[in-house]
């Protein structure tokens, strides 16, 4: 064998080597199925001969839509064994932007994970020209589907077993062929402007930052990890079946997205990458409970969490932690964070990492005060996944980490971080223009993001570069650097602020249902739906106060001075906000022009005419009024 | 499955007077009516809780007119109830496993010792359960106690364990009774699935027409106790006595008289 410069070579070495060792466990039918290397091998192996048989070529595209199934994972192998990319797509897409990828993509062959998916296909069937076939996972509902592009995972596999008995070694040859300058993902970003991207990923991109990735923090063969964060998020891609395949350690998929909380704590990984969503709803989670519990036990939980907090506080800033406290915690390492940590599925957790957004400082102290090794990590599409990442003594809730080794940064104009590495991927496809702005004639890729290096040596990331301004006394003004502090509000959803070339800072925010909900009905506040909750002078009040003690943090000229609820939340359907849930800016200014015209030029009322596009992507529009509200009793006007 | 100008009085009351419906095996056919008109009888009367004053009831050739409701269950009837019928103190996956309960075979002392064939059984049982969650796709609450579960849940957690009997023919007392449009398309989907995936044969009572007319391959109207029709939908819909037990009579106007009276 030659070297292992693609994933597929690194498969048969998998399979070779490591033939009895678990690859990948799928939850079904309520009991952890596991495939050992040499089954994952045989399973891409049949598929990939069957994809053959169907006339799938070097070069050609198979996207996969669906939850996070060993068999959409088995069919991108599949394809890249043949030479072929993978194009994974958010399965929450609405039909639109759906048909724009796979077209985009010259997408030939899509693997749906069952009935659902594969009716969104069906539904979008004649306008996609060169779309070959179509296989799905579950057979479930699909007896009266008869199409001839229409086919079964299964089958597909059974017509490879066929095919391979009459073309021995076409397999091996196949990924014999493969070189490390072939792509291997088409990744979309959906992009805060204009129709999404596709980011062009190398077997060497993947490779190289696989063996970045093992420089900065520490994989094991033994490791697991629970795969459930949608496909075609480049992390997904990267810790699931590149990082899996390069090291060998075990996927776990979970059964439902609805059963990921217990999955968790049933296999209890060792690895754990969530956005910061999911750590702050954990953190609620707990809170909820420890409210819940009976007065002795809550008593003895908020003694270990203050003590624990302090110590975590302590270790943060380098200073020695008293016996006593140190005692303290060891107990309630016992009674306590140990109990907790295995509720939450994170006893044998040795890291974990949040990212794409930035955590709570609050919530960030809580999880590593009770023990979780949580750490930010930074990376973007364009760079596989992997710029910079927080080593485990020098973790906080500021920094987005020390860049990994063998990655290059610098600080460009306006602040722009600049990252050259053998993981920046090649381009975007079809679109040079686009590829040109972000990656300069010295290699150096421009990531959009405005941010410094500190003292430390670590990368803080402020804000789009773009979208950094300045009010109109020439202070500088950084929208998501407000927003977040907004953000970390549990009340508070969404954000978004606006202050360029203005004489003061505004912000429309979208009230968290949940939270403000339960708030308004522990104070008896009736509602019937969003629109009227966050209308309700109460809540109104609620988030004022919010704001106010967000205020405190913020430099005098970059205060909040007057804000608006907004009737709906903001929504990747309605183009507000991208897949990954970020704001795009432009387009919310435009459509929310009248109510910066009534920020900046008084009034008191703005009506808000939304349109709202459901996911088959009718349309509806929605009036309402909303109330544009002062923070401070005597408002600064422009 | 034959039934034949089944009546049914309760003390002076004609519930159900000379009814008779054809249901051909791996058919949908819905029994839909006004309120009152008599169809929970019916379905009472399939499946053996009442047994009518008259006329006979025969599935696959067999009368089964005077069998007692476990016997019926036992040839493969199963139902579920227009209010909800489950254990509610339960978890799912109990009340899954109870509908298991006619296939069980182990006696109380095998059951006690807990090994060989009554293990197997209980595996073989939980098999079967844990295929119809995955169908239903109630995984997230196999553990959850059903009175604790939304409506529609709870509705669909009834289905599986009318399910759970493998029955040849399921009865079904509007299924989508309460629900929002969401989760009655989701019931419509799991009702034909069903029917696909097992061959089931389905009578189903409803009042949402649009559902019935929908997914049914027969339609049966009763109304005051009486077969009004029977036929395709689109034979139902077209049928006067169907609209004028539905939408009043046109000229009378009774409604608004009744009112200004």
């Amino acid at each position: 064998m030659a070297e292992l410069t693609t994933l597929p070579r690194l498969l048969l070495r998998n399979a070779r080597d490591f033939a009895t060792r678990t690859a990948i466990r799928e939850k079904d039918r309520g009991i952890w199925q596991s495939y050992t290397w040499a089954e994952y091998h045989a399973q891409v192996r049949d598929f990939a001969l069957g994809l053959a048989a169907l006339g799938f070529k070097r070069g050609d595209r198979l996207s996969v839509i669906g939850d996070n199934r060993p068999r959409l994972y088995w069919a991108q192998v599949a394809a890249q064994c043949l030479g072929g990319v993978s194009v994974p797509v958010y399965q929450d897409s609405i039909a639109r932007e759906l048909a724009f990828v796979w077209n985009h993509a010259d997408v030939s062959v899509i693997v749906a994970e069952d009935q659902e998916q594969v009716d969104k296909v069906v539904a979008l069937r004649a306008e996609l020209p060169t779309l070959r076939f179509v296989i799905y996972d579950d057979a479930r509902g699909m007896l009266h589907y008869k199409h001839e592009w229409l086919k079964s995972f299964a089958d597909v596999q059974a017509l490879g077993r066929e095919f391979g008995r009459t073309h021995a070694g076409d397999f091996e040859a196949a990924i014999e062929q493969g070189q490390g300058d072939d792509l291997a993902f088409v990744c979309y970003t959906s992009g805060t402007t204009g129709s999404p991207k596709g980011a062009m990923i190398t077997h060497a991109n993947a490779l190289e930052t696989a063996k970045t990735a093992m420089r900065a923090e520490d994989f094991r063969l033994d490791d697991d990890y629970l795969a459930y964060l949608p496909m075609a998020w480049v992390g997904d891609a990267f810790y699931t079946l590149i990082m899996s395949i390069v090291v060998g350690f075990a996927i776990n998929c979970p059964e439902s997205p609805e059963t990921v909380q217990r999955d968790l704590r049933e296999l209890g990984p060792t690895l754990v990458l969530a956005p910061p969503r999911i750590w702050e709803n954990m953190l609620t989670a707990v809170q909820v409970k420890g409210a819940d519990a009976p007065p002795l036990k809550r008593r003895v939980f908020e003694r270990f969490r203050r003590a624990a907090e302090q110590a975590e506080i302590l270790r943060s800033e380098d200073k020695p932690i008293p016996l006593g406290l140190r005692l303290t915690c060891a107990l309630g390492e016992f009674f306590v964070y140990g109990p907790v940590r295995d509720q939450l599925g994170l006893r044998r957790t040795r890291w974990a990492l949040t990212g794409g957004a930035p955590l709570g400082p609050d919530t960030f102290r809580f999880f590593r005060s009770f023990g979780v090794n949580l750490k930010q990590v930074y990376g973007s599409t364009e760079t596989t996944g992997l710029v910079s990442l927080q080593p485990s003594r020098e973790a906080n809730p500021t920094t987005a980490g020390r860049p990994c080794p063998g990655i290059d940064i610098k600080i460009g104009d306006r602040g722009e971080v600049l990252v050259k590495s053998a993981g920046v991927f090649r381009g975007y496809l079809k679109n040079e223009d686009a590829t040109r702005e972000v990656i300069d004639r010295d290699g150096w890729f421009h990531t959009g993001d405005a941010g410094f290096i500190d003292p430390r040596g670590h990368l803080v990331i402020i804000d789009r570069a773009k979208d950094v301004g300045a009010l109109s006394d020439g202070t500088p003004f950084a929208p998501q650097f407000v927003e977040n502090k907004l953000k970390f509000s549990p009340y508070i959803r969404e954000a978004v602020a606006f202050g360029d070339q203005k004489p003061f800072v505004t912000a429309m925010i979208a009230i968290d249902i949940n939270t403000v909900g339960n708030w308004a009905e522990r104070r008896s506040i009736a509602y019937t739906s969003y629109m009227d909750l966050s209308q309700k002078p109460e809540i109104r009040g609620l988030i004022r106060d919010e704001i106010r003690k967000c205020n405190e943090t913020l430099p005098e000229a970059g205060k909040v001075r007057r804000f608006l609820l907004l009737t709906k939340d903001l929504e990747a359907d309605d183009a507000e906000m991208t897949r990954t849930r970020k704001v795009r800016r432009r387009f919310v200014a435009e459509k929310y022009a009248p109510v910066l015209d009534a920020f900046y030029g008084g009034g008191d009322e703005v009506e808000l005419v939304t349109t709202i596009t459901y996911e088959d992507g009718r349309q509806a529009t929605l009036k309402s009024r909303a109330r544009l509200e002062d923070v401070e009793e005597a408002p600064v006007r422009g | 499955m034959e039934i034949r100008e089944v009546s049914k009085t309760f003390g002076g009351v004609q519930a159900v007077t000379r009814v008779s419906l054809d249901v051909t095996k791996g058919d949908i056919v819905s029994v839909i009516g006004p309120n009152g008109a008599g169809k929970t009888t019916v379905l009472n009367m399939i499946s053996g809780f009442y047994h009518p004053d008259s006329g006979r009831i025969a599935l696959g050739g067999r009368d089964v007119t005077d069998l007692a409701p476990s016997k019926i269950a036992e040839l493969g009837v199963a139902r579920t109830f227009q209010n909800i019928a489950l254990f509610r103190g339960m978890t799912v996956l109990d009340n899954l496993m109870l509908g298991r309960h006619v296939h069980m075979k182990s006696g109380v002392l095998s059951s006690f010792v807990y090994w060989g064939l009554a293990q197997k059984e209980e595996v073989r049982h939980r098999k079967r359960v844990e295929d119809i969650i995955d169908f239903l796709k109630i995984q997230d609450l196999r553990r959850r106690p059903t009175g604790s579960l939304a409506y529609g849940l709870q509705k669909r957690v009834e289905l599986g364990r009318a399910l759970a009997l493998d029955p040849k023919v399921l009865l079904l007392d509007e299924p989508m009774g309460g629900m929002n449009q969401e989760e009655k398309e989701d019931m419509a989907r799991f009702i034909l699935d069903v029917n696909e995936e097992w061959g089931t044969t389905i009578i189903l009572i409803e009042h949402d027409m649009g559902v019935v007319m929908d997914i049914s391959d027969r339609v049966a109207v009763l109304d005051m106790g009486q077969k009004i029709a029977e036929g395709s939908p689109d034979e139902v819909r077209a049928n006067p006595a169907v609209i004028k037990a539905y939408l009043g009579d046109t000229k009378g106007g009774g409604a608004r008289e009744a009112r200004r009276g």
